[in-house]
C-alpha cells in the first residue's frame, strides 16, 4: 500500500485563504456532529463495539455452558434475555455474536477494500487494456446478485466464518473496484495532477501523495455502508448454515434455531433479529451522516 | 434502435464468457477429489478411473472448460446428483414457483415504494418526508429473514390468519395460491420498497426544481397535473434503470423468503443444493441467475432510451 497522505496536505494551499481559513478536519467534524441521525448511528456503532470488545471481561455466562434444568425459559432475573433450547444464556450468547457479527462485517469490508481500491486505481490510472481486463472481470462478478455468489463461495470453500467473511469480501470487491475507478479518472483530470506528471514526479508518488488521498472520502463512505450489508450478509449466512458453525454464538444461527422454538421461546427470535437491526441501523446512519459532511458541495 | 440493441448484446458476450468462467472455477474451490466422494466408501480404483473417464476430469482444465460451456450452451448444465434430473429441468420447474413470489412482491414494493417516494419528496422537509425516510432506513436495516420469522410468530402463530409456510400452484388454486404467497411477498416486498422509495424521492427532488415543472405551475395546471404528468413521467426514468438492481435484490431476497416460509422455489433449491453438495446444481443457478441479470440490464437500457425522447431519436 502506498503512503497515505493526511487531507491537510492537499489542502495546504488553502490554509492561507481568508475564506477557507478552517481545517478541513474541523469541518467535517462540525457538519458530522450537527448531524443528528449520524450521531445516533455513531453512538450504535460505538455501543455494540465496545459490548463486543468487552465480551471476554463482563461477568456474563459461558457462552456455550449448557444447562438442562433451564431449558427454554423466559426471561427473568437470572437470564435477561431469557436461555435456549440447550439451556444456554441468550444475552451471553448476544453478546459474544455481536463480536462475530462485527468481525464479519468489518474483516470482508477490509478485504473487499484491500483488493478493490488497487484493482480501481489501476484500472483508472493506467487505462488501456489493465483498464478492460478489470472491468470486464468487474462487470461478470457484478453480474451475480451478492448473496448468491457470497452463498455459491461460502457453499465451495466449506462453512465457517472465516469462509463467510472471505466469501462476503469478494463479493463486495467489485464495487469498491467500480467506485475507486470512477474517483481516479475524475481525480486524473485535475490540473494539481497534471502539474505533478509535469515536474516529473514518479507515478508512485502522484498516487500516493494526489490520488489516494482525494478518492478516500467516497471510499470510507462507501465501506461505512458497506459494513452494513456484510453484516446482514454474515446473518443471512450463518442463518442459512454456511457461517458461523455451532456450538459457537452468531446472531443469525441463533435465528435459524429460534424459528423451529417459534411458539415455546419467541424471545429467541426476538433479541438477534432486533440486534442486526441496531447494528446495521448505526452503520447506515453513519455511513449517510458521514457522506454529507464529506461533501463540500452540501453546507 | 436496432443497432443500439446490437451493440449492447455484443458488449454482453464477454461479460458472460468471463462469468462462466467464474462457474466453472467454483468447482475447483473445492477442498479434496470430487470423485473420491463419489465413489463411496470403498474407493475401488475401477469405479475412480470409470468416475474419472465419465466426468472427463483426466482432460486438462481448458478441455474440461471448453466440454463444460459447450454442453451449457447446448442447454446441458450437468445433472443434479441428488435427484437425478437434469440441472436446467430442475430450474426449470422451479423458476414460477420463484417468479410469483417475486411478482406480488414487486406489487407490494411498488405500491409502497413509489407513492411514498412522490409523497416525502412533494412534502420535503416536513415530518412526513422525516417520518417516510425513518421508515425506509429501517427497512433497508432489518434482515428480512427476521421480518419474516416474526411475521410468522404474530400472524401465524399468534393470530392463526395466514398459514406459516407451503406452496400451491397458482393454475390449481388461485385463491389459495395468493393466500399462501402474501406473508412471504410482503417480507420480500418490504425490503424492495425501501430501496424503491429511496430513488423515486431523490429523482422527483431533482425533476421538481426543473424548469418545465416550473412552467407547468406558471401555466396554472392543476398541481395533481404537474407532479404526476410532468414531474413523474419524467422521474420515471432513472427509477426504471433501478429494475436491473432489483432483479438481483429480489433473487437474493427470494433465497431467505423461500427458506423460513418453505416456498419450494428457485432460492430453496440453492439453499438445498448447498447442503447436498449437489454443485452442478449450485453453479448451474448462479450461471442462470447471472444470464438473467444481465438480459435485465438490457431490458433496462431499452426501457430507458425508449422512455427518454431525446436518446431516442439518436
Amino acid at each position: 500500500m502506498p503512503q497515505v497522505a493526511t487531507p491537510s496536505t492537499v489542502d495546504a494551499e488553502s490554509a492561507n485563504d481568508p475564506v477557507l481559513n478552517r481545517k478541513p478536519e474541523n469541518r467535517v467534524w462540525k457538519k458530522f456532529r450537527a448531524h443528528r441521525s449520524a450521531m445516533l448511528g455513531g453512538i450504535l456503532v460505538t455501543f455494540f463495539v465496545a459490548v463486543a470488545l468487552l465480551a471476554p471481561v463482563l461477568p456474563i455466562p459461558d457462552p456455550t455452558a449448557t444447562d438442562w434444568a433451564a431449558v427454554r425459559q423466559a426471561p427473568s432475573a437470572a437470564h435477561p434475555f431469557g436461555t435456549d433450547e440447550i439451556g444456554r444464556d441468550v444475552l451471553s450468547r448476544m453478546i459474544w455474536g455481536a463480536q462475530a457479527s462485527l468481525l464479519a462485517g468489518v474483516i470482508s469490508v477490509l478485504i473487499a477494500v484491500l483488493l478493490g481500491v488497487p484493482l480501481g486505481i489501476a484500472a483508472g490510472y493506467f487505462g488501456g487494456w489493465t483498464d478492460a481486463v478489470i472491468s470486464r472481470c468487474t462487470e461478470a462478478l457484478l453480474a451475480a446478485p451478492f448473496l448468491i455468489l457470497a452463498i455459491a463461495l461460502a457453499a465451495f470453500l466449506g462453512p465457517s466464518l472465516s469462509n463467510a467473511m472471505i466469501a462476503i469480501g469478494i463479493s463486495a470487491t467489485p464495487l469498491f473496484v467500480r467506485l475507486t475507478r470512477g474517483q481516479v479518472l475524475s481525480v486524473a483530470a485535475e490540473d494539481y495532477v497534471d502539474s505533478a506528471r509535469a515536474i516529473g514526479l514518479p507515478t508512485r508518488k502522484i498516487l500516493a501523495r494526489y490520488i489516494l488521498p482525494n478518492i478516500l472520502p467516497p471510499i470510507l463512505v462507501q465501506a461505512t455502508l458497506t459494513i452494513a450489508t456484510a453484516i446482514i450478509a454474515e446473518a443471512s449466512l450463518s442463518f442459512l448454515g454456511l457461517g458461523q458453525q455451532p456450538p459457537a454464538p452468531s446472531w443469525g444461527s441463533m435465528l435459524n434455531t429460534a424459528k423451529n422454538f417459534l411458539n415455546q421461546a419467541p424471545w429467541m427470535a426476538l433479541w438477534p433479529g432486533i440486534a442486526i437491526f441496531l447494528v446495521v441501523l448505526g452503520f447506515n446512519l453513519l455511513g449517510d451522516g458521514l457522506r454529507d459532511a464529506l461533501d463540500p458541495r452540501e453546507q | 434502435m436496432l443497432s443500439f440493441i446490437l451493440r449492447r448484446l455484443i458488449i454482453a458476450i464477454p461479460t458472460i464468457i468471463l462469468i462462466s468462467i467464474f462457474v466453472f472455477a467454483l468447482q475447483k474451490l473445492l477442498p479434496g477429489d470430487p470423485v473420491l466422494a463419489m465413489a463411496g466408501e470403498e474407493r475401488d480404483p475401477a469405479t475412480i478411473e470409470y468416475l474419472r473417464e465419465k466426468y472427463r476430469l483426466n482432460d486438462p482444465i481448458p478441455i474440461q472448460y471448453l466440454t463444460w460451456v459447450g454442453n451449457a450452451l447446448r442447454g446441458d448444465l450437468g445433472i443434479s446428483l441428488r435427484t437425478n434430473q437434469p440441472v436446467l429441468e430442475l430450474i426449470g420447474q422451479k423458476l414460477p414457483v420463484t417468479i410469483q413470489l417475486a411478482a406480488m412482491a414487486m406489487i407490494f414494493a411498488l405500491a409502497i415504494g413509489i407513492p411514498a417516494g412522490i409523497v416525502s419528496a412533494i412534502r420535503k422537509g416536513t415530518i412526513v418526508d422525516y417520518v417516510a425516510n425513518v421508515v425506509a432506513l429501517s427497512g433497508l436495516s432489518i434482515p428480512n429473514f427476521w421480518l419474516g420469522i416474526m411475521l410468522i410468530l404474530l400472524v401465524s402463530v399468534k393470530w392463526q390468519l395466514l398459514p406459516a409456510s407451503g406452496y400451491v400452484p397458482f393454475d390449481e388454486d388461485p385463491l389459495r395460491s395468493i393466500q399462501v404467497m402474501i406473508m412471504p411477498a410482503f417480507v420480500l416486498g418490504t425490503a424492495l420498497a425501501a430501496t424503491l422509495m429511496r430513488h423515486t424521492r431523490s429523482a422527483m427532488l431533482s425533476v421538481l426544481t426543473s424548469d418545465y415543472v416550473r412552467t407547468a405551475r406558471a401555466k396554472g395546471l392543476s398541481e395533481r397535473r404537474v407532479i404526476l404528468k410532468h414531474a413523474f413521467r419524467n422521474a420515471l426514468t432513472p427509477i426504471v434503470t433501478l429494475s436491473a438492481l432489483l432483479f438481483g435484490e429480489l433473487i437474493a431476497g427470494a433465497v431467505l423468503t423461500e427458506q423460513i416460509f418453505t416456498v419450494p422455489g428457485f432460492g430453496k433449491l440453492i439453499v438445498d443444493a448447498v447442503f447436498n453438495r449437489d454443485y452442478a446444481v449450485v453453479q448451474g443457478i448462479v450461471l442462470v441467475t447471472a444470464v438473467g441479470f444481465i438480459a435485465m440490464n438490457l431490458l433496462a437500457d431499452i426501457a430507458y432510451v425508449l422512455l427518454n425522447p431525446r436518446l431516442r431519436k439518436q
